[in-house]
């Protein structure tokens, strides 16, 4: 009997706390017709334009001091992701429309209006700035690689070869950006394939590309709704899957996700110790009712005495 | 006067480091062919985890971009929190429900708890790549981490089971004005314990809800952290039971001359077991519903899934329930080493193996990860053998016994 109160008690606990955090759950975004971020620093890629120079990826290795990209095109016959030292790459992908026409896609840090990465990192060493770059406090990292676990990019890269090692990704070049520079990557882009600005004015600009045009365009601005919005945002008349573009990410925002079970520990921490004096209280009930009962014999033996 | 005072000192470490042995006879009851492979497995070990900061994760892990967390979180911490849930589960049936008869098994409970979590703790040390900052969580306040929770809660409930574990080890050193307030405040140390391992023992199975299309929808479910403490609870009990089995057989000439019915707590523990077991896996099925998961039972890790549910779950389950009403104390046995190792596949289930699913070079942990992890495992159990063969863990200090009898 005892052993299934007990067990009848923690189940109650844990469906109580089941319905704090689905009471607890999103009440998600604001109007349909606003656009999350709107005032936050934006890049729109528009992967019909980019003509495959790489040149974003040499002024990035420059801008961040790491070691210059290969030189030469063989870089395009594998697919390449970021990594530790090249915070941006440009992939080529085939055309199906026109074959002689192959399309390249550059990549780096999605900047999200609400990062996972950020929201997961527990000494906030990535963090988000108020105009939007996603930025990162080397001297603050302990090196936990939640921020990889939690990116739905797999954007964040870990210097594992290191014996100190830090994380690495694009940080939108803020520090430029503070001075009221363009980022490394847009102030060399030559054809017009990276266009900077805010993000409320970009997603209208790729909206009117892509609807304007259905007969060129995917009707489909990546990142306007992907993880609940990033700060780049691409748009193509090549398939995103066929891009290699993870177009299984969630349009919600990622840290939303954890928002429910975030909101338990306060109700755990007020309720639980209260809670579990009462029942200390009224497990030990017993044994002093039957002390006391027990004491009252043994004074009535004593009184008989006398 | 002299003399005495330089013999009371070596006969107190004689007597209480040496267990009443002189030191070359103390030094010959090691050699053990049990030490022998304990002993190797160390001097291996300890210079591997020494090489690994100064090598770097690269040079000893097979840890890479997509598979960032391997076997030292997955095993040492997921698995090593989840199996020292036994110093909360127990500590609140006797502290807090009042279920006196397990009594007994309480001090050993909160031992393993206490080497648990500092095995974990070692373990999360070497996976970090710069561990001396873990005291950012105390400054910087990122607070919309799970992280953030896991690693305020484990802080806290390392100490608090520091602070419960510190009255064997202060009964032992006759330390009176130190255990004596400490076994006072042991009720206000049981309800912290509660309510940290509440925290973070379902907060660890949370860290995974932000990563949906990164875990097998199988294991990934918005309950996870329900099932984490649920699961907790289970390790817990089972690894009580096999505990004391194995303390019984290894320990017996501790418990000489005192009655403890080890029978009638493991079918007690066993009915426990069974209740929460059953009641786990149905919420189990109810997640995959929830989650409309039901296709996912295909391939590899359908058929793992399967194994885990069936093998892992409903099987201990079973065995649980009829050990528990046939008064069958082998068949509970055999039910929480069944638990035991279905906790620790669920949590490698959940970290490794079904993490990083859609990856074709998937993750397999290299050598010297697996020779680290046992390192830890063994340091523990040498631990734990030194610490109750001479503090006053497996039976009672004599002034409480005959106090409460």
């Amino acid at each position: 009997m005892k052993l299934s109160r007990r067990s009848f008690l923690r189940v109650a606990g844990i469906t109580g706390s089941m319905a704090v955090a689905a009471k607890a759950a999103p009440a998600q975004a604001a109007s349909p017709f606003e656009t999350p971020g709107a005032d936050e620093v934006s890049m729109l890629v528009d992967t019909t334009l980019c003509l495959g120079c790489r040149g974003c990826e040499a002024a990035c290795a420059e801008a961040n001091k790491l070691p210059d990209p290969p030189a030469d095109e063989g870089v395009f016959d594998e697919p390449r992701k970021t990594s530790t030292t090249a915070l941006t790459v440009v992939t080529r992908f085939a055309n199906p429309r026109d074959e002689k026409d192959p399309r390249y896609v550059k990549r780096q840090c999605m900047h999200c209006v609400e990062p996972a990465c950020a929201s997961a990192c527990p000494v906030r060493a990535l963090d988000k700035l108020p105009f939007g770059p996603v930025t990162y406090h080397p001297e603050r990292c302990m090196g936990c690689r939640y921020c990889m676990v939690a990116c739905p990019f797999e954007v964040p890269k870990y210097e594992y070869e290191k014996a100190l090692p830090t994380v690495k990704k694009c940080t939108f070049c803020a520090a430029r950006q503070e001075k009221g520079l363009l980022p490394a990557c847009a102030s060399v882009c030559p054809s017009g394939a990276l266009k900077f600005g805010k993000r409320g004015e970009l997603v209208a600009e790729a909206r009117r590309r892509v609807y304007g045009n259905p007969d060129k365009y995917v009707q489909h601005v990546y990142g306007e709704h992907e993880a609940g919005g990033t700060n780049w945002l691409y748009i193509s008349d090549v398939d995103f899957a066929k891009l290699d573009m993870k177009v299984t990410v969630n349009d919600a925002s990622y840290p939303q996700l954890v928002k429910g079970v975030l909101g338990v520990p306060p109700f755990v921490m007020t309720l639980w110790p209260p809670l579990l004096m009462g029942l200390y209280a009224f497990s030990h009930r017993r044994d002093e009712v039957s002390s006391h009962t027990g004491g009252e014999h043994g004074s009535k033996g004593e009184g008989s005495h006398e | 006067m002299n003399s005495h005072a330089t013999t009371a000192p070596r006969s107190w470490f004689k007597e209480n480091i040496l267990l009443g042995m002189n030191p070359t006879d103390y030094v010959k009851s090691l050699l053990t062919p049990f030490n022998a492979v304990c002993a190797f497995i160390c001097m291996v070990g300890v210079p591997l985890l020494v090489y690994r900061f100064y090598a770097g994760l690269g040079a000893t892990t097979n840890l890479s971009q997509t598979q960032p967390w391997g076997l030292w979180i997955g095993f040492d911490m997921m698995t090593g929190i989840a199996l020292a849930a036994g110093g909360f589960t127990i500590g609140a049936a006797v502290e807090i429900f009042n279920l006196k008869e397990y009594h007994a098994i309480e001090r050993p409970a909160i031992l393993t708890g206490f080497l648990g979590y500092l095995i974990a703790v070692v373990g999360l040390i070497a996976d970090l790549g710069k561990p001396w900052n873990m005291v950012g969580i105390f400054t910087y306040n990122g607070t919309r981490s799970v992280l953030f929770e896991v690693a305020w809660c484990v802080a806290c409930y390392t100490t608090v089971l520091f602070l419960e574990f510190a009255v064997p080890m202060f009964e032992w050193l006759g330390l009176k004005r130190f255990y004596q307030p400490l076994r006072k405040a042991l009720l206000a140390l049981t309800v912290l314990s509660v309510m940290f391992s509440t925290m973070h023992q379902s907060a660890l199975g949370s860290l995974f809800i932000i990563a949906p299309g990164k875990l097998y929808p199988l294991w990934w479910s918005q309950w996870i952290y329900a099932f984490f403490f649920i699961t907790a609870i289970v390790a817990g009990i089972s690894m009580v039971i096999v505990e004391s089995a194995i303390s019984h057989k290894v320990f017996h000439s501790q418990f000489e001359g005192r009655h403890v019915d080890a029978s009638a707590l493991t079918l007690g523990l066993g009915k426990a077991g069974a209740v929460v077991l059953f009641a786990y896996f149905f919420l189990k099925l109810q997640g995959v519903i929830d989650a409309h998961a039901w296709g996912y039972v295909k391939g590899f890790l359908g058929a793992w899934w399967l194994v885990e549910m069936l093998g892992f779950i409903l099987l201990p389950a079973l065995l649980y329930a009829y050990g528990a009403r046939n008064r069958n104390v082998t068949v509970v046995r055999v039910a929480a080493a069944i638990a035991v190792v279905g906790i620790v596949v669920n949590r490698l289930n959940v970290s490794i193996v079904a993490w990083d699913y859609g990856n074709p070079n998937h993750y397999v942990p290299s050598w010297m990860e697996i020779w680290v992890s046992l390192t830890l495992v063994t340091l523990g159990v040498l631990a734990f053998r030194w610490i109750v063969n001479r503090m006053p863990v497996l039976h009672e200090p004599a002034d409480l016994a005959t106090a409460e009898h």
